[in-house]
């Protein structure tokens, strides 16, 4: 195993600047995932880290060596592809054998009819053909290796890509959306199976998708992206609990945080709306946001949010309750248990100070205090 | 609402729905019958008969016109021409087409300009062509043999000479048929999804010899079997060049098939033979159609 270190990639296309000074490692065994919004450059990332697309500047590092300049074959890293990508007219053995096949037979031992006679051939070809079928039963495919992908469901064809990634033990995997076409069940199911192959197999692990629930679930480190920079790598309960970064917050988390607009006063005081929320933020006095989780949120006569209810969202496990801020026409979500209902008319709302979270002007994240007189 | 719709609809159609549809199709099946069908099936008849253009009756002679042709020398030889021709101009054109479809797919500038280039053959006019190829490849005057006399080599007679006539005539065979097949291969290539080239090489592949065999050729599989069977139909079908350059000459050495019925059928007037000559070229056509959709189809597609 070998751990990747990208530090200051930047890649161009055309006069679309994709990804503008990106650095990321993943340790050796590691498993983390790059989260961000469609078209934000996680796959230009991810094809450059395989030697797919090239990069205009910056290194790249994979097991201590810098493949800035190999060849995607010569890289030694598997790929699984958001499409899949398994050749058609394979079987699914055929398929998670050819990693083997170009590995470990030699170019005249592959001849089309001459190969098959070619001395050592047979042991070889029989030793490749004992492992794909390995790789095969591992995920469940056992039945399956003579029939060609388009026989397959989608969630076949997503373990077969699967198995051809974990066929041979590369230096790490990248996975690409791997589960972007699955169903729900599906995702969920195929979700433990990656990461169980990863607990099994201890690879390093690149995984790239826009589903944050998968990231958070999934990876022992998350990297939040967003126009081509990566702007947070953390775990997952950081990310979620403590951002370092406006555009991180509100990516993350379902329903969207919720944000306010507060100001700094002079005196460090955080004010919404004219009235102090109990928060003394540090550094300069200004414009900032104060971001709050819908379940950080609940209803409190002595609240110091006033709001007007708009209307509740049955979920299930949970109800939101969609409100207005009184003054300022902001939304607000909560998230309240499941038989709540809404009070009529205005009223107010508290929220837990510790867990407050604010954004100076510049969307960075500004340490406060929670001030002894506030309610918590 | 659309329950309503949905419930009112059968009862306002039936009856109107399958006569309008034979009215729709009645342009197409009638034209099909009187232009298609009904010709071929005299045609068909008429090879078993003794009619002759001019002569005031016919008399129907069974497997007479085959077993004439089996004893004709002439047919014979043209039907070994014939072949002779399609054995050269099938596997050059479609082994050309296909090294020129990949250089050109691989190329980063100039693709539209190539693809120009070679198709320009396929929308010109074959007889101008043909004239055209009659200056290039003179004994005398064409600039070909007049570019080997450059290099001491002298030319020999490309279009009168019993030894290189149906040489020459494959040669411009290839050149008509090479931007077709390039055109099709192309876009065989383009319907190639890229990441399957890009999987190949994550797997390991590391020579473009490599990739075809990979991904490239078993892919290209479709395309290649639909043009070996355009191009051999095609190239069975050989005449303007004939007709024009060598009238089947020097010495029928040059006589294929289409022209021999041409000329028993328009020359000669014979036109029962013609029609048996004709039944035998259907019969070859019909024949690599068979081969495509029932043996080869099955081994491409991989859906
Ligand atoms: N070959 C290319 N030529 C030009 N622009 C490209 C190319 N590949 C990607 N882009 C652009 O680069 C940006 C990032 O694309 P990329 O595929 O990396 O996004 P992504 O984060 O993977 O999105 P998604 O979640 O939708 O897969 C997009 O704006 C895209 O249009
Ligand atoms: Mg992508």
């Amino acid at each position: 195993m070998a751990g990747i270190v990208i530090s200051g990639v930047r890649k161009r296309f055309g006069d679309v600047q994709v990804l503008r000074d990106v650095s990321l490692s993943v340790a050796p065994g590691e498993f983390v995932a790059l989260v961000g919004p469609s078209g934000c450059g996680k796959t230009t990332l991810m094809r450059i880290v395989a030697g797919i697309e090239r990069h205009d500047a910056g290194s790249l590092d994979i097991g201590g060596r810098q493949v800035g300049g190999l060849r995607a074959a010569d890289r030694d890293v598997a790929m699984v592809f958001q499409s899949y990508a398994l050749y058609p007219h394979l079987t699914v053995a055929e398929n998670i054998a050819v990693p083997l096949t170009m590995r470990r037979l030699s170019s005249w031992q592959r001849l089309p009819l001459l190969g098959r006679f070619w001395p050592g051939a047979r042991a070889t070809r029989a030793g490749i053909a004992a492992d794909a079928a390995a790789a095969a039963d591992s995920l469940g495919l056992g039945a399956m290796l003579g029939r060609r992908p388009a026989q397959l469901s989608g969630g076949q064809r997503q373990r077969v890509a699967l198995a051809r990634a974990i066929v041979r033990s590369p230096k790490a995997f990248l996975m690409d959306e791997p589960l972007s076409n699955l169903d729900a069940a599906l995702r969920v199911q195929t979700r433990r199976e990656i990461v169980d192959i990863h607990r099994r197999v201890g690879a390093t692990t690149l995984y790239v998708t826009h589903d944050q629930s998968e990231a958070l679930t999934m990876a022992d480190r998350v990297a939040v992206m967003q126009a081509g920079q990566i702007l947070q790598v953390d775990t997952p309960e950081r990310i979620y609990a403590d951002p370092a970064d406006l555009r991180v917050a509100t990516f993350i988390g379902s329903p969207r945080i919720n944000t306010l607009p507060a100001e700094i006063r002079a005196d460090g005081m955080v004010m919404v709306a004219g009235l102090a929320m109990g928060l003394r933020a540090e550094g300069a006095a200004g414009e900032a946001t104060l971001a709050l989780r819908p379940e950080d949120l609940r209803p409190d006569p002595a609240g110091t949010l006033p709001v007007v209810t708009e209307h509740l969202e049955f979920l299930g496990e949970c109800t939101l309750l969609h409100a207005r801020h009184a003054g300022l026409g902001t939304a607000l979500t909560l998230r309240l248990p499941p038989g709540a209902t809404a009070a009529q008319g205005p009223f107010r709302l508290g929220f837990s100070a510790p867990r407050a979270l604010v954004f100076g002007a510049d969307g960075r994240r500004r340490a406060v205090r929670v001030l002894e007189a506030a309610h918590v | 609402m659309s329950e309503a719709v949905a419930r009112a609809r059968p009862t306002f159609v039936p009856r109107g729905e399958g006569w309008a549809g034979w009215m729709l199709c009645l342009p197409a099946v009638l034209s099909y019958l009187l232009l298609l069908l009904l010709p071929t099936l005299a045609a068909v008849l008429l090879a078993f008969t003794d009619y002759e253009l001019g002569a005031p009756g016919l008399a129907w002679i069974g497997l007479g016109n085959f077993q004439e042709l089996l004893d004709d020398r002439g047919f014979r030889i043209s039907l070994r021409n014939t072949l002779i021709y399609v054995g050269i101009v099938a596997p050059v054109s479609i082994a050309g087409a296909l090294a020129l479809a990949l250089l050109i797919e691989a190329a980063t500038r100039g693709r539209a300009l190539f693809r120009a280039v070679f198709f320009l053959p396929m929308v010109s006019l074959p007889v101008a062509m043909a004239t055209a190829w009659q200056y290039l490849l003179h004994p005398t005057i064409g600039p070909l043999n007049a570019a080997l006399a450059q290099l001491g080599i002298a030319g020999p007679a490309w279009l009168t000479s019993s030894d290189t006539v149906l040489l020459s005539l494959a040669f411009i065979g290839i050149w008509e048929a090479i931007g077709f097949n390039l055109v099709l291969f192309l876009a065989g290539l383009t319907a190639i999804p890229r990441e399957l080239h890009q999987a190949a090489e994550v797997d390991g592949v590391k020579s473009a010899w490599e990739r075809f065999r990979l991904v490239t050729w078993p892919l290209l599989g479709p395309t290649t079997l639909f043009v070996v069977t355009i191009t051999m139909i095609r190239s069975v079908r050989v005449f303007d060049s004939v007709a024009v350059l060598t009238q089947g000459g020097p010495n029928r050495a040059s006589e294929v098939l289409l022209y021999t019925m041409y000329t028993e059928g328009f020359t000669f007037f014979r036109l029962g033979y013609s029609a048996a000559i004709t039944l035998v070229f259907l019969i070859i056509v019909l024949g690599l159609m068979l081969l495509q959709t029932r043996v080869l189809d099955k081994r491409v597609h991989y859906g």
